[in-house]
């Protein structure tokens, strides 16, 4: 039975929100937009998954707008934003998903300067840097509640209270971190926020962006006017509604998941500090506690994931979008790790159907691996 | 027979239960639910395999390479992206885009889009029987001309444009062609190459597949060229970002493999249901059939009860469920623009029904819904002090309304 440990990268639906969703495929099948009763049962069933997927973050169903995922909803307040404001200064912290850093890079051609916030060797906003950069009054700021590589955790609301000292908008991406910490919406001060449903055991295929009302957003499709004319096309009842489910849940279970986190990471960790030789990086950082990043220093980080493969264990190095490429890192290489241990660089992220048993066979295939990889290494060498 | 009893298949149809069913194995834990991009286990190479089967699904039924289907979350992405895509990559060799005023929402609102970032769009008017006239198009085209959108097959009346011409005509002229087929795909034979289209979009739910997911076919052969409208991980080769849904690529897939391998019989059943339908009510007196009957889908019947008001006659047919207008529309009171594109006046365009059948659609059915609507026309008429008038001879175009 293989043992999956990249939750980060996606996670497996929730069989209990399966069963609230597939009546939404077949039997409720109407369009929400339809006047006749087909349409009303798929119409409150959004309406309901709505309040809850706002309720996870504590914001106003109004605040909500379905988006075909996480990518779409970055996209969407990024380029929203830009397109209804004069080009100016758009800042972004140093260790973003493309999701950000893409849209951020096309926003050049229309005239936008993109700075970038720099974080420190253990993957944190640096103060001074910050304020220095805040003080240039940017439009808008976009820096992740937590890291999909890393697990580090920035202080959003510190930040956004800044930001909006200066005049300016706050996106943040929270894709990694609501469902598994408390991200608070209405507390935090951020003016838009990206959500995904299938990284808290949700379907593929939709996600959210949470609009403070005083933000005004140029919708990236245009169609039939649903979401309030904020993003056209025929809503994904059946995934809309899966979202709902799988925050209503991630919510209840919160305290529960984090508690169960943490044994697993804790227990990861002092095996791997025994191993030896290992780095995790943003070890003193206040992280994600289902995320454990490390550097196995002297072995190939592609050539160790796929013997753990074979091996039965799935990881990642980097994150998955990325997994093409065999680039050390940027986030890593943000952080001022040297490339050669980004590149060996391994990636483990729990969820809620690990036991200890997983992390302790992780363990013993890690530890096969890496005395043969080094081995190796060392008689190539020698 | 359930009721309401459904006849709004354009506006969405209900999964077919052999999609779902495919769609469930790719979601749990017992299932592949990895994330196609992961390249480092099995659990994301199966998940690719799985998303890479249906992509050459969809590919077959249009007639394409599976390299040129691209992901996206519906029809309405694809339109925004082959239209915003196409202006923003070749806007410095021209600025104007010509369409047709049926087109869908997702069409027109993102050409007016367009407009307010400086571009022209000719906005062509259909012939009265719903169909595009070649000269009008021909004479449309301009030496600064980028783009051709023209749908298909239209939500509304169902008609059938013919794409191999305009197609012929846009390659001679150098101009892409644009095509929205998310009513056309499983109902009519597609193929991009012999129709000389350069996009298509495609959506999963008007053919038996799930909300929340569709593609754009994107030509190779002679490339063309997008911007991408979505940034962030270069999925899709650049063309498309974001995290494939691998459970909603299959349902696309495996609906439209369903489509290609059913369509022929299929539409011989429900051709020989909508003109039973049909027959039933065209002995009214004073009903319309709106759009070209021959060059239609065989799904479709939209027509106009005059002397009956539209709304009134929604209500009263609860027992079915119907539109008029099209769905995405159906928020406001305004009559259909496709229906007054055609020189339909506002009276016979608010009093228009449409009616869509599939493939869960029963003789049994339609004959109960056709019966229905006798009965329901023939009494609101009863009440309508207009229809009195008509039938006494009063010409009403003449008659002088005084206000209250």
């Amino acid at each position: 039975m293989p043992v999956y440990l990249d939750h980060n990268a996606t996670a497996p639906f929730d069989a209990r929100a399966l069963e609230v969703m597939l009546p939404y495929l077949t039997q409720q099948h109407g369009n929400p937009s339809s006047v006749h009763r087909y349409g009303r049962a798929p119409r409150a069933a959004i309406d309901r998954a709505r309040e809850q997927v706002a309720e996870l973050v504590n914001a106003h169903p109004s605040q909500v707008i379905f988006t075909g995922g996480g990518t779409e909803a970055s996209n969407l307040a990024i380029k929203g934003f830009a397109a209804l404001h004069e080009s100016g200064h758009l800042v972004i912290g140093a260790t973003e998903h493309p999701s950000v850093t893409e849209p951020a890079e096309s926003l050049k051609k229309n005239g936008w300067r993109v700075s970038v916030l720099p974080v420190d060797g253990q993957g944190r906003l640096i103060g001074t840097e910050t304020e220095a950069l805040l003080k240039l009054r940017p439009p808008m700021v976009s820096v992740m509640w937590a890291n999909n590589e890393t697990g580090v955790i920035q202080d959003i609301p510190a930040l956004a209270a800044k930001v909006r000292a200066n005049g300016g908008v706050m996106h943040t991406d929270a894709v990694q971190a609501a469902g598994k910490i408390e991200v608070d919406f209405s507390a935090s001060g951020a003016h838009l926020m990206s959500l995904s449903a299938h990284k808290i055991n949700g379907p593929k295929g939709v996600g959210a962006l949470i609009v403070d009302k005083s933000v005004e957003l140029m919708p990236l499709l245009q169609g039939g006017g649903q979401e309030k004319g904020q993003r056209s096309g025929t809503e994904n009842v059946a995934g809309i509604v899966g979202f709902g489910a799988v925050a209503s849940l991630a919510k209840a279970q919160l305290a529960d998941y984090g508690t169960r986190m943490r044994l697993l990471r804790d227990r990861l960790e002092s095996e791997l500090q025994a191993l030896g030789d290992i780095e995790i990086f943003g070890a003193q950082a206040n992280r994600l506690a289902n995320t454990v990043c490390f550097g196995t220093h002297g072995v190939d980080g592609e050539t160790l994931l796929l013997n753990l493969d074979r091996a039965g264990i799935a990881v990642s190095s980097g994150s998955a979008c990325a997994s093409q490429h065999r680039e050390p890192s940027p986030v890593l290489q943000a952080m001022g790790v040297d490339p050669a241990v980004a590149l060996s660089a391994i990636r483990v992220s729990f969820g809620a159907g690990n036991t200890a048993q997983d992390v302790d066979t992780f363990i013993a295939a890690l530890t096969a691996q890496l005395r043969q990889l080094r081995r190796m290494a060392g008689r190539a060498v020698g | 027979m359930k009721k309401p009893i459904y006849l709004d298949y354009s506006a969405t149809t209900p999964v077919d239960p052999r999609v779902a069913d495919k769609m469930c194995k790719y979601l749990t834990l017992d299932g592949e639910f990895g994330n196609p991009a992961s390249r480092s286990h099995s659990f994301g190479w199966h998940a690719e395999e799985a998303v890479e089967e249906a992509r050459a699904n969809v590919a077959a039924l249009i007639g394409a390479d599976p390299k040129e289907i691209v992901w996206t979350s519906g029809a309405t992405e694809s339109d925004n992206l082959a239209i915003k895509g196409v202006a923003s990559f070749y806007g410095k060799k021209g600025k104007h885009i010509v369409t047709c005023k049926t087109e869908h929402k997702a069409v027109l609102d993102t050409c007016r889009q367009l407009e307010r970032e400086g571009f022209e769009v000719t906005y062509l008017d259909p012939e009265p029987n719903g169909l595009l006239d070649l000269g009008k198009l021909k004479a449309a085209i301009r030496p600064d001309t980028i783009l051709v959108s023209v749908m298909h097959v239209n939500n509304e009346i169902g008609v059938i444009q013919d794409l191999a011409a305009i197609g012929k005509i846009t390659r001679e002229r150098g101009v892409l062609f644009h095509s929205d087929a998310a009513q056309s795909t499983g109902k009519v034979p597609i193929d991009v190459n012999a129709m000389n289209v350069d996009l298509m979009s495609m959506s999963a739910h008007k053919t038996y597949g799930p909300k929340g997911v569709g593609a754009l076919y994107v030509r190779r052969k002679p490339r063309v060229r997008l911007e991408a409208q979505m940034h962030g991980g270069g999925h899709e080769r650049g063309m498309r970002s974001g995290t494939l849904a691998t459970h909603q690529c299959v349902g696309m897939g495996e609906a439209f493999r369903l489509a290609r391998e059913e369509m022929a019989t299929e539409n011989d059943r429900i051709r020989g249901l909508r003109n039973r339908l049909l027959n039933t009510l065209k002995d009214m007196p004073e009903v319309y059939v709106n759009g070209d009957l021959e060059h239609r889908v065989a799904h479709n019947l939209n027509m106009s009860f005059n002397f009956v008001e539209g709304e009134s006659l929604i209500m009263a047919l609860k027992d079915i469920a119907v539109s008029s207008g099209s769905a995405c529309t159906s928020a406001s009171l305004e009559p259909s623009y496709v229906l007054r594109a055609l020189g339909r006046n506002d009276e016979l365009a608010h009093s228009s029904i449409r009616f869509t059948i599939g493939r869960f659609t029963t003789q049994e059915e339609i004959d109960y819904a056709a019966a229905l609507v006798r009965e329901k026309v023939a009494k609101l008429r009863e009440l309508s002090p207009l229809w009195e008038m008509h039938q006494e001879g009063v010409d009403l175009s003449k008659v002088q309304w005084a206000a209250h």
